[in-house]
């Protein structure tokens, strides 16, 4: 590329008409009413099944509570969500595999502190299948021995390679910090516990724990919600138990305190978590909050965004959001800086928590980010997997397909008001703590004199 | 796809356009023809670095406008770089295609490079690749660590991210000599689909898109290079990984004028590894067992993103006391024996029928789709082939399978081992 060929950078950034005005919206057409049905099946299982037809699939989301305080539960859960799939009285693993494949199917389970959740999904027309598959696996699931074993050798190994990803262990550390040893902080096991447990103890808890009541399906695809509903009930029937499944105990407030220096020596990078209490989706003032943390740090357009990505560049990816869990929700904050530049970040996140909460988002910005999760609301639910995943859950909080219709007129009636009012009740910096994890050597000085820090390991916090 | 829904402009921008009023939402992309195999050398990374300055403002948009005008238009938007091309899209409710169209334009025509912009993305950038590839483990693996092996010239061999010190010397005169080389509408291609009224769009196209001047299309360039003469090796420690990795590529028929050879690839990579009963999971992971994980696929970044040349690979995380030669002769073995007795039928309908449900799954999702056609458009002149491709896939036949098998050969591939650095693994 030689400079006589081209022109150069202003040349380029300008034209003979200059600048042009940006083109109004035109007329916004709703989203059209989907055929649905909500109901609870004879075992006890709740089934939202909805009519989305755009392409031949089915779509299918099961969340099963699957809480445990069983020190051992956490390891026995993943065995059993790692080998649920591969062998069943009538199927051996490979026949699961098959059986699927041939109907362009795919399902998979995996299970956290909440819930276990198998996902799948096929050609419509396999759905028989798909249901007989699923039937299957929750009443005959085997757990065969060599299975077990082979299954936890490779968790093993996962566990081993998931703990040196420095968000996975920003995670762990985090929630220690907030939540010290609740259930809920317990979201990968150990990899000795793992070794522990026996082909009999799956099969005991699966026995025990894997049960149709408090449970919900959510089916959304190119179906008949009403007939689909009554093959559920014919291909579940075998799936029968008076006990509920097991909800996880609620969790404690998250209060403002110290924020913890996790040392990770050499890390040429840090892991920036903060979190603050916040508000589920039933409460009515959840739109507003909903408002106000995107005006924080929800979406790219963001005040924290705006500063420490396009302003000083200290990261490549700022974000705040909110987590679901039982009744509760929290707003965390997440950034990955740079070593010489993480404490700079921690103030200037800091700042902006302070910011919103003292000056309001203008109306300016509260337009903005309305329209945001009113089009992101609706692109998320423009496909059967987008809108089978957001069903399932608003499902998990007791919400169904009528709270996803309501929403943008709830996200529409809020005020400039109602969002200042929000972001001063939720996001002041004292309602926050966390952890950054990084180089405590490099990091250390420079945090002890933003003030609020204390080094250590978060078990012993 | 009916025929008036391609056309191409007097600068030679080509456009696609798919209505779909299912859902009141519309997807606008924009791909350029060049991805960082055209990068000059000295400068890699720059293709991706110049896809972050493309966000920076225009002649009629300040540094920033651009996200909040799609943010507050209720959208979403994003772009990539891949080694033939790189993308831009938006995706919104319906009422704001004419804004997208415009933002696309206006960056088209006359996007404002600054220094401090520059400076400010080349910062960005590296905290990218710090979070991606540096401070992860098995960061860049394989994509950044294979083509060296396997490849001699720099285009095909460098490292799309970038080294830091080609990234710092990046220079304001560059980002324009590759703006004007690349970035002209006839080097293009415009996409539109969603919810919209086909007429009406194509007003709108003329109207924002119609007075961005021509300039040529950049000359064609051909990346080839002969397949590797014998089995190349090499092995890269890896601070953070707990465990020894392997990568084996291949060199593969050209996706663009080998389509069915193509095809046959990834039907063969389905048949190795695509769930519990394909052949190299059967064996690796269930059976021997010698691997944790194993997985096989065309294209570094996924199939259908490149011209030729293109890779084939298998990678496999392994257990320390597991040797890379003992994966690789299963591995061999496996090939053989499929080079040597063809694929059941059954074999070849589980793989096809999940090619096609993952098609219709990619087609559904607005982004996908909207993406895919202008790849199509773009790679191969033909945005419909994107529907046809399963039914193109299902017509690979045993044969071809096995002779797809036949030519993955032992003395002309590259393997690369990923050691973890002693003492991190726990």
């Amino acid at each position: 590329m030689s400079t006589a060929t081209h022109r150069d950078a202003a040349e380029i950034g300008r034209t003979a008409k200059g600048p042009r005005a940006v083109p109004l919206l035109g007329d916004q057409r709703a989203a059209g009413n989907l055929s649905s049905v909500d109901t609870t099946i004879g075992n006890g299982l709740r089934v939202l099944a909805v009519r989305k037809a755009n392409v031949p699939l089915v779509e299918l989301r099961l969340r099963i509570p699957f809480a445990g305080a069983d020190p051992l539960h956490p390891a026995m859960a993943e065995v059993l969500a790692e080998t649920i799939l591969t062998g069943t009285a009538r199927r051996d693993r490979i026949e699961i595999d098959t059986e699927l494949a041939l109907i362009g199917g795919e399902v998979n389970a995996t299970v956290d502190p909440e819930r276990l959740s198998v996902n799948g999904s096929a050609l419509a027309d396999g759905l028989p299948t798909l249901l007989d598959v699923l039937a299957d696996v929750l009443t005959s699931a085997s757990y065969v021995d060599n299975e077990v074993g082979r299954e936890s050798a490779r968790l093993v190994e996962r566990l081993a390679v998931s703990r040196t990803q420095p968000r996975v262990i920003a995670r762990e550390a985090l929630l220690k910090h907030v939540y010290g040893d609740h259930p809920v902080t317990r979201e990968m096991p150990e990899a000795e516990d793992v070794a522990k447990v026996t082909p009999d103890a799956v099969r005991a808890l699966h026995a025990r724990a894997v049960l149709p009541r408090g449970s919900v399906l959510v089916v959304v695809g190119d179906i008949v919600p009403e007939s689909v509903v009554s093959d559920i009930e014919k291909a579940l029937q075998g799936w029968q138990a008076d006990a509920e499944a097991a909800v996880l105990p609620p969790l404690p407030a998250v209060t403002g305190r110290d924020v913890l220096l996790v040392p990770r020596a050499g890390a040429v990078q840090s892991q920036i978590r903060l979190i603050a209490q916040a508000l589920p989706r039933t409460d009515p003032r959840y739109a507003a909050l909903q408002l106000a943390n995107l005006a924080y740090g929800g979406y790219f357009s963001s005040r924290l965004v705006e500063n420490i990505r396009e302003d000083k560049g200290y990261t490549y990816s700022a974000h705040s959001g909110f987590e679901f869990t039982g009744a509760t929700a929290t707003v965390g904050v997440d950034a990955d800086t740079a070593n010489d530049v993480s404490a700079a970040a921690v103030l200037e996140t800091f700042y902006e928590l302070g910011k919103l909460a003292l000056v309001p988002p203008t109306e300016e910005e509260v337009e903005s980010v309305r329209q945001y999760a009113v089009g992101s609301l609706l692109t998320s639910t423009a496909s059967q997997a987008g809108l089978a995943s957001q069903l399932s859950a608003l499902a998990a909080g007791g919400l169904g397909a009528e709270w996803l219709a309501e929403h943008p007129a709830r996200l529409a009636a809020v005020t400039v008001e109602e969002v200042a009012q929000a972001a001063l009740d939720y996001f002041a910096p004292v309602r926050f703590t966390g952890v950054v994890v990084g180089d405590a050597e490099s990091l250390a000085p420079r945090l002890a004199a933003l003030g609020g820090f204390t080094v250590g390991e978060p078990a012993q916090s | 796809m009916p025929e008036n829904s391609r056309f191409t402009l007097d600068n030679g921008l080509r456009v696609v356009l798919a209505p779909d009023p299912t859902a009141p939402v519309v997807g606008v992309s924009v791909h350029y023809d060049v991805g960082f195999r055209s990068e000059p050398e000295g400068r890699t990374g720059f293709a991706h670095l110049f896809e972050h300055l493309m966000f920076q403002g225009s002649e009629s948009l300040e540094k920033l406008a651009h996200f909040k005008i799609v943010q507050s238009s209720g959208g979403t938007f994003n772009g990539s770089t891949h080694p033939d091309y790189t993308d831009y899209y938006e995706v919104l409710p319906s009422a704001a295609l004419e804004r997208a169209l415009f933002l696309e334009a206006d960056r088209m025509r006359a996007p404002k490079l600054t220094p401090e912009n520059l400076a400010n993305q080349i910062d960005v950038v590296k905290e990218e690749i710090r979070l991606n590839v540096l401070n992860r483990p098995y960061g860049g693996f394989p994509w950044i660590l294979l083509p060296p092996v396997l490849y001699r010239t720099f285009p095909n061999a460098h490292n799309g991210y970038g080294d830091f010190t080609d990234l710092e010397q990046a220079s304001l005169d560059d980002c324009a000599a590759f703006f004007d080389t690349y970035y002209s509408p006839a080097n293009a291609v415009l996409t539109v689909a969603g919810d919209f009224e086909p007429d009406r769009a194509r007003e709108l196209i003329e109207k924002h898109f119609g007075d961005v001047p021509y300039r040529p299309a950049p000359p064609k360039r051909s990346f080839a290079e002969p397949p590797p003469a014998g089995e190349v090796r090499d092995s890269h420690t890896d601070p953070h990984a707990p465990l020894p990795a392997l990568a084996i590529g291949y060199r593969m028929p050209d996706p663009i004028n080998e389509l069915d050879g193509y095809l046959a690839n990834l039907v063969l990579a389905g048949v190795l590894t695509d769930g519990d009963g394909s052949r190299l999971q059967q064996r690796l992971v269930h059976r021997e067992p010698l691997v944790t994980d194993i997985g096989a696929g065309a294209g570094l970044f996924g199939p259908f993103e490149a011209r030729d040349p293109d890779t084939f690979s298998i990678t496999a995380i392994h257990a320390p006391d597991v040797s890379p030669d003992r994966v690789l002769s299963a591995v061999d073995e496996e090939l053989e024996k499929l080079a040597a007795n063809p694929p059941e039928a059954q074999e070849l309908q589980k793989v096809t029928a999940r090619w096609a449900a993952s098609l219709h799954s990619e087609h559904d999702r607005l982004v996908s789709r909207t993406l895919g056609l202008g790849s199509f458009e773009l790679l191969y002149g033909d945005p419909s082939l994107m529907y046809r491709l399963a039914d193109r896939m299902a017509a690979v036949t045993a044969a071809d399978v096995a002779a797809a098998a036949k030519a993955l050969r032992p003395d002309s591939r590259a393997v690369l081992v990923v050691e973890p650095e002693n003492g991190e693994s726990k």
